[in-house]
């Protein structure tokens, strides 16, 4: 049970590194968590999940694993009977008994049996637990925060009944494509200029004046190198972009929190770029493209993210635009090249895979934008090219 | 090493520790490795780290991180400009390069003679790159000053507590030698021992009522910042000194502002048609 533990945890995607696992071995041959499963529990989970998001998987693992269990004297005697010849398990990857080797099973071994000596030693005298004995006074208040008594013995609800009530239901968000990724790969959108106060010692200015000077010490400063990237983010909000709505939301929160930027805009567009741009996602709040073309600067780095999957006539002609409520007096393609002759530097991020861009539609806009693939792999490309092209 | 040596921390009497979080300090203590906390705003994360220093009795080194914080600030700063002032007008012994190193936080919990600990206070706030670069210190607890060819080796592993508002993804490689604990929002029964250590006389019907209302209050989607702890203690203090009593609460929510600290909050429960007018009893 206790070694179905760690594949529960993987087949619940916590994956856990054999590094963690070994950690958690340590901690347990040092004594901890050996009379209350409860202790086990957040032991456990303090030192495999390092996420919030995923302590509702763990719960689930934690009970599909030990479900009918209180005390974990049976986890420790598994463990001990398994330590005898580690080997006897069934499914092991190499990378797994590499790790194996790598831990001092002897020296683990011998803990291990000690402290379940000491232990059921403890369980003959029958009052002693482990902790602080009851001495201190918050030591007896202690509580699991949604009021749920730990760390004593008898009667109180079980670890598993613990992980049952599944507190982190709400933290729970299943990612595909992580946002630190694509905060890793944003990172690199970056106009390295000198500005703001004078605070750097510039060592090469100030041994030229120095030696000028005639040796008499002269200290020249210049302002910090900065990032300068300006970022203009649009985005299609249309209905055939539903699918993808969580994964520009990603592209959308990993923009947003990078603090590297100088400025950042975004605006959401419905299928395309008309007249006017939303500011809101239900496309409530408008604002005008001429007005936010004549507001930036062309050094703002665009990136348009969307299908540029359409009819047609939505792109080509006047009063073609699907929106109900809107007729475009200019078609959508001059808009779309407005905005590519109006900056220096943009790209168009499709969430489509790319054997899929054969469209009409789709064409042309790649004609306006180079477009890429909405992926990693896509986004480090096109931000690439965002660089390079400012030059 | 015994298994008592696990629960060297148990809070302190002004700061009150679940046992999830308790058992995380102790066994980060014990196996000697860094404790990432996260959690919302409000539930003490920064707090932790100055209790668990005041209950072992050990000195404590903050290190708030910014977003231009390098981590090699927390090793060693080498004062090139002092140097060069010191070199033109002739302060000091200019050849010794020592007296130009400055230890940061870390270098100074390494050499320090007695164990300390160290609060890495909101780590998510400097570069992504930043809890990589601290890796190797943390884990070998050593490192390496160019300047002097000099290697600063810890002689007491210090406590290190770090503390992150999860606004930043932090990288695999460091989360895998943390150890994790995530600080849920107190529960009522441990709310009202929180209330207990600030207002030791307060009426229990008024505690139980405010309880009632806070965490009603906090169920409210709508609202964009919701109340904490800390609004908590201050609503309780403006209560008190108001005399407002538990019936009178049981129908209107007196100093509103307090708990939500936000315009445009209190406007979403004025519109919800929550009486927040305040008349002494």
């Amino acid at each position: 049970m206790f070694l179905d533990f760690f594949y529960t945890l993987r087949r619940h995607k916590i994956l856990v590194a054999p590094t963690e696992w070994r950690v958690l071995m340590q901690a347990l041959s040092l004594g901890f968590a050996h009379t209350s499963l409860e202790r086990f529990y957040t032991l456990a989970r303090s030192l495999l999940v390092k996420d919030v998001s995923y302590y509702d998987a763990y719960d689930l693992a934690f009970k599909e694993a030990f479900h009918g269990i209180t005390t974990p004297d049976a986890i420790i005697e598994e463990i001990l009977a398994w330590l005898q010849d580690p080997h006897t398990l069934a499914h092991l990857t190499p990378e797994q008994l590499a790790w194996l080797h790598e831990l001092d099973l002897e020296a683990l071994r011998a803990l291990f049996a000690q402290r379940l000596r000491e232990q059921q030693e403890r369980h003959d005298r029958g009052s002693r637990m482990i902790g602080t004995g009851g001495t201190s006074h918050f030591g007896q208040h202690g509580q699991h925060p949604k009021g749920i008594r730990v760390g004593g013995e008898g009667g109180q609800r079980s670890a598993v009944q613990v992980a049952e009530e599944r507190h982190y239901e709400n933290y729970r968000r299943d990612r595909t494509l992580d946002i630190r990724q694509i905060q890793v790969a944003l990172k690199k959108l970056r106009n390295l200029k000198r500005l703001g106060a004078e605070e750097e010692l510039d060592l090469d200015e100030t041994i030229d004046q120095t030696c000028r000077n005639g040796g008499e010490i002269e200290l020249i400063f210049c302002p910090p190198h900065k990032n300068n990237a300006k970022v203009l983010l649009l985005m299609d909000a249309g209905g055939s972009m539903m699918p993808y709505t969580t994964l520009v939301e990603r592209l959308f929160s990993a923009a947003h929190k990078a603090t590297h930027f100088k400025d950042f805009q975004y605006y959401y567009f419905h299928n395309c770029i008309y007249e006017q741009l939303y500011s809101d996602m239900r496309l409530n709040k408008r604002v005008s493209t001429s007005s936010l073309l004549h507001s930036l600067d062309a050094d703002y780095k665009v990136i348009l993210v969307g299908d540029a999957y359409m009819a047609p006539e939505e792109l080509m002609d006047t009063g073609g635009a699907l929106y109900y409520y809107h007729h475009n007096d200019t078609p959508g393609i001059t808009w779309l090249r407005r905005i590519q002759e109006h900056f220096r530097a943009g790209i168009w991020l499709n969430p489509l895979p790319e054997g899929q861009w054969n469209r009409t539609t789709i064409n042309l806009v790649r004609q306006v934008f180079p477009m890429y693939e909405l992926t990693l792999d896509g986004l480090e490309r096109s931000i690439q090219q965002l660089v390079r092209k400012v030059g | 090493m015994q298994a008592s040596s696990f629960d060297q921390f148990t809070g302190t009497e002004q700061y009150i520790v679940s046992a999830d979080l308790r058992d995380a300090v102790n066994v980060a203590i014990a196996l000697q490795r860094p404790l990432l906390v996260k959690g919302e705003p409000g539930t003490g994360k920064t707090l932790l780290a100055h209790n668990i220093a005041r209950a072992l009795g050990k000195p404590l080194l903050v290190w708030n991180i910014k977003s231009t914080t390098k981590a090699k600030d927390g090793l060693y700063i080498y004062d090139t400009v002092q140097r060069l002032n010191d070199a033109r007008f002739g302060d000091g012994d200019v050849s010794d390069i020592k007296r130009y190193i400055r230890l940061g936080c870390l270098g100074q919990a390494f050499t320090a003679d007695a164990q300390v600990v160290v609060l890495i206070d909101e780590i998510d706030k400097a570069d992504i790159e930043f809890p990589n670069d601290l890796l190797n210190e943390l884990d070998e607890m050593n490192f390496y000053i160019l300047e002097t060819d000099e290697r600063i080796v810890a002689h007491q592993r210090p406590i290190v507590i770090i503390t992150s508002n999860a606004e930043k993804e932090l990288p695999d490689a460091f989360l895998r030698r943390c150890v994790f604990h995530y600080i849920a929002f107190p529960g009522r029964d441990l709310m009202a021992e929180i209330v207990h250590v600030h207002h030791p006389r307060l009426a229990d019907d008024l505690l139980e009522q405010a309880l009632e209302r806070f965490y009603e209050l906090r169920k409210v989607e709508a609202l964009r910042k919701k109340p904490s702890t800390s609004e908590l203690i201050d609503w309780l203090q403006a209560l008190v000194a108001g005399g407002v009593s538990a019936e009178q609460l049981a129908t209107k929510l007196p100093f509103l502002g307090v708990l939500l600290k936000k315009e445009s909050d209190v406007e979403i429960m004025l519109k919800k048609g929550v009486n927040s007018t305040y008349a002494r009893a």
